[in-house]
């Protein structure tokens, strides 16, 4: 796989097992050299509340920033993304947009392109 | 990781050259700390450590790696750590030290160690360990192998609270632990044709998804959850775990016995039982329905503060699953009737047919047997020596050799009396009493200071312990500096030297091989470095296997067909004679322990905690929560990664978790400092709201301590101002001396205000309280 094939590129994220833990925010993070306060991706929580059923209700969802240049260099020397590889959850996943989209089987997977 | 890893760049080979960087496949486990043995790939350059990535064919945590692991270069270059040998050049206390070489440093023990056998004995001498690290046979060595002392304990928990009632439940039971089986034995993982996804996981007293612990990796949960696995969650806090959970069960912390008298109840009464394994492989059984009897579910929700319905519901819902998996942790452990839950749990286990079966609860050993721990070195000791232990009197369990530590709360109670003998010496290896696992933690210090006994700290940092009461202090090797192995479950793993040493610090293993030829040469007379000895601690006098240290290096990992083979009772592998039963004095599954008969132990029952709204309800009315500390974060672990930035900024200050609706009652909002407080002591963290915590349950967070303050008196690091055990007890005990209220006292809560802000560890220091008496 290679990022220089002319094809958009993108993160597929299915954050219905996304646990927050903060895993893809540190690997981008030394990977990049980010100093405090800086993040190429950064995980966003939502909840938790109370659904009228009862139910909780508690996301967490990675999105990466304008800093994400998808680990170039990385991938150029055949790795994944560090964010992809280190994942505790195992959630996100790299590719081209257009085969990534094929992936999207149901409704908390969203693409990030870039 | 979700996809494919590129298989020409992430190699089988040990280790291999990417352009300027050697990369070694290793594991981490400690220093700095963690209960995962996780496999990395270390790269170096010029012998020094530049990055961390997961090993993507280590297939305990295959390629993935937590927040600490990823951060591992700034713990290993960080400016404060330890570099040499430090002796105290000033009163304790003034953080004064000059530096020694090792030798010196040798000799200062070996003076005094002889001039202590000579005058007293070799017995006071104490050694004092932490968590479950690679850093329990190394301790143990040196107290057993290296000083003749048969008096190695724990950092003063009370009740060795942690996992030590859940193991001894169990051996008690069946002579073995259990391990809930999320594939993690196989070599092939999911893909093992015997294995099978658990119907229902019960998260029971444990967020595993940051504490790792008892060697389970905490998102194997969620592996589970991607392939269909239903949870069912008991715990005071609603966890993201509990959030997605299907049955919730928001319990009052300490009255997890209770919960699962009712559940066994249940279980009983509606026939949802395996009466195959019971006929053939139980004793005692018709006592269990004796037990539960009184725990019908209308008295469990009374008691645990549970609805009615749901916990029947849950209980079905796991004894119906086939397989039903439990994944346990340290609350249950951290209460009176801690032996007396987990020996009703693994009963459940047990009697509904998931007892080590693909994917229920798995027996486990240490790969290969090579099963160095806190036992280590006992066969060193001079006969009787064992005999002279703290606490054998007050302890069976620990009389009868049972367990071969000392009691840890008699080990406290010499501490704090002299008696039955004093403690001349401490050798304290990683652990930091006084800012982490000490219960009641000014009581703690107040008894160091006492005992003015002489203390060797081993660690990484300087810690509040060794700047208050060490006179020497080693500075030990971190994990990518050291030659180790970890074979804490499956697989046998290396720990793989990979960079230079870092100035003068030296590994665990080496200080205690040099401790010993100084010491008791005999004992490694026949090792001529570590490596040698390492290779015959992971052959075990046969046991083992049967190549050398530097080959388990070069495998990297070695997997284990014993932790992978189902139905091990049946088999014959359990018993050492080879017969088909269990470790047991009847070779059966003991619902009635033949041994708690002998010991005298009572049989199982729910103890209310000894300060709750109903033990104590007078007291209840001034101090309106229950409290329970050790809520755990992704960025720490225990008192360690404080002085990481790269952590500070994810975990910047101690939190304590509240309802929102009783914040509100407070005058209390998110970011507010507030006082934590009880009878003993009190602390401050910052306010987070928990929404799903029961208005009268307050968490917090512990292990906090700031490196970035001054070490010396009065300051200390400000060990004491946010510390949650400042709140807790000691030795107050379950009736197996097992056990202790460390998650279930009580307290008020109320705003940090500019009048009565205060940093209270001078107070302490000063020989007084946290608080400022009435």
């Amino acid at each position: 796989m290679s990022a220089n094939d002319n094809k958009k590129y993108g993160l597929l994220i299915d954050y219905e097992f996304c646990t927050g833990c903060h895993t893809c925010e540190i690997a981008c993070k030394k990977e990049h050299n980010l100093d405090h306060g800086y993040f190429g991706i950064s995980c966003l929580s939502d909840g938790p509340r109370q659904n009228p059923d009862g139910s909780w209700e508690w996301n967490y969802v990675p999105v990466p920033s304008s800093l994400c240049d998808l680990c170039a260099d990385r991938v150029n020397m055949g790795k994944l993304p560090t964010c992809v590889h280190h994942c505790q959850a195992g959630i996100i996943s790299y590719g081209p947009v257009e085969e990534l989209v094929k992936e999207i089987k149901k409704s908390t997977m969203v693409l990030f392109s870039r | 990781m979700s996809q494919r890893f590129n298989e020409d760049v992430y190699k089988e080979e040990w280790q291999w050259q990417e352009g300027e960087y050697t990369v070694t496949r290793t594991t981490h486990w400690s220093a700095p700390g963690c209960h995962n043995g996780c496999g990395i790939l270390a790269y170096t350059k010029d012998g020094k450590l530049v990055k961390v990535e997961g090993d993507p064919r280590a297939k305990y945590n295959r390629g993935r790696l937590c927040m600490k692991c990823l951060n591992m270069v700034e713990n290993v270059n960080h400016p404060d750590r330890l570099k040499w040998p430090l002796l105290r050049d000033g009163e304790k206390g003034e953080n004064k030290w000059k530096r020694i070489s090792w030798d010196e440093a040798y000799e200062w023990i070996e003076k005094h160690y002889r001039q202590i056998c000579e005058q007293y004995g070799p017995e006071y001498i104490s050694v004092l360990v932490g968590t479950g690290r690679n850093c329990m046979w190394q301790p143990a060595m040196i107290g057993r192998v290296c000083f003749g002392t048969p008096n190695i304990g724990a950092g003063f928990q009370a009740g060795d609270a942690c996992y030590q009632p859940r193991c001894n439940a169990q051996l008690v039971k069946c002579g073995d632990v259990t391990i809930m089986d999320a594939s993690q034995m196989h070599p092939e993982r999911e893909n093992n044709p015997e294995w099978r996804i658990p119907e229902v996981i019960i998260i029971w007293g444990n967020e595993p998804l940051a504490s790792n612990a008892d060697g389970f990796y905490g998102h194997w949960i969620v592996d589970c959850m991607r392939l269909g696995s239903k949870l069912i969650v008991i715990d005071p806090a609603l966890t993201w775990l509990a959030a997605k959970a299907d049955i919730w069960l928001r319990m009052r912390p300490g009255t997890d016995a209770a919960i699962a008298m009712g559940m066994m109840r249940i279980i009983l009464k509606e026939d949802l039982y395996d009466h195959e394994f019971v006929e053939k492989w139980c004793y005692g059984f018709e006592k269990l329905e004796e037990w539960v009897e009184e725990y019908t579910p209308e008295k469990v929700a009374e008691i645990a503060w549970l609805d009615k319905d749901l916990f029947i519901k849950a209980t079905r819902m796991y004894a119906n699953a086939k397989p039903g998996a439990i994944q346990w942790g340290v609350a249950l452990d951290q209460q009176i009737s801690a032996v007396d839950a987990a020996m009703i749990i693994t009963d459940m286990m047990a009697i509904t047919g998931n007892l080590d079966v693909p994917g229920g609860n798995i027996f486990v050993r240490y790969a290969y047997n090579s099963s160095k721990k806190y036992a280590f070195g006992v066969e060193a000791l001079a006969p009787g020596m064992l005999d002279k232990r703290y606490g054998l009197d007050f302890s069976p369990m620990h009389a009868t050799g049972y367990s071969n530590i000392a009691n840890t709360d008699k080990l406290f109670h010499a501490l704090e009396t002299g008696e039955p003998y004093p403690i001349k010496m401490l050798w304290v290896h990683g652990t930091n009493p006084i800012s982490c696992m000490g219960t009641d933690a000014t009581r703690v210090y107040r008894a160091f200071k006492k005992a003015n006994a002489l203390m060797v700290v081993v660690d990484v940092f300087m810690t509040a312990t060794a700047i208050a009461f060490a006179d020497l202090v080693l500075p030990a090797a971190m994990s990518v500096e050291r030659d180790s192995f970890r074979s804490w479950f499956q697989p046998l793993r290396t720990i793989t030297k990979c960079t230079d040493d870092y100035y003068e610090c030296k590994s665990d293993e080496t200080i205690a091989f040099e401790l010993a030829k100084r010491l008791n040469p005999g004992y490694v007379a026949k090792y001529s470095n570590v490596k040698e000895m390492l290779s015959d601690f992971i052959y075990e006098d046969g046991q083992g296997v049967h190549y050398s240290y530097e080959e388990l290096q070069h495998k990297v990992n070695d997997w284990w067909e014993w932790d992978y083979t189902y139905k091990k009772y049946e088999k014959g592998l359990l018993r050492a004679d080879g017969k088909p039963g269990f470790v047991t004095p009847t070779g059966l599954y003991e619902v009635t322990p033949v041994l708690f008969d002998i010991w005298g132990f009572p049989e199982p029952k729910h103890y209310e905690p000894p300060e709750s709204p109903y033990s104590q309800p007078e007291l209840f009315k001034e101090y309106p929560f229950v409290f329970s500390s050790g809520n755990r974060g992704f960025a720490t672990f225990h008192s360690e990664y404080r002085q990481m930035p790269s952590m500070r900024e994810f975990q910047p200050q101690p939190l304590m978790f509240i309802n929102p609706e009783a914040a509100a009652e407070l005058g209390l909002v998110e970011g507010d400092w507030a006082w934590i407080e009880n009878m003993r002591g009190k602390c401050k963290l910052k306010v987070k709201f928990n929404k799903g915590l029961d208005k009268r349950v307050i968490q917090a967070q512990h292990g906090w301590w700031f490196p970035e303050r001054e070490g010396a008196y009065p300051t200390l690091f400000g060990t004491f101002d946010s510390n949650p055990n400042n709140l807790t007890t000691q030795g107050e005990v379950g009736p197996t001396t097992y056990g202790a209220p460390v998650k279930c006292t009580i307290c008020k809560v109320y705003k940090v205000t500019p009048e009565n802000d205060e940093s209270v560890t001078p107070n302490v220091v000063k020989g007084g309280h946290t608080y400022v008496s009435k």
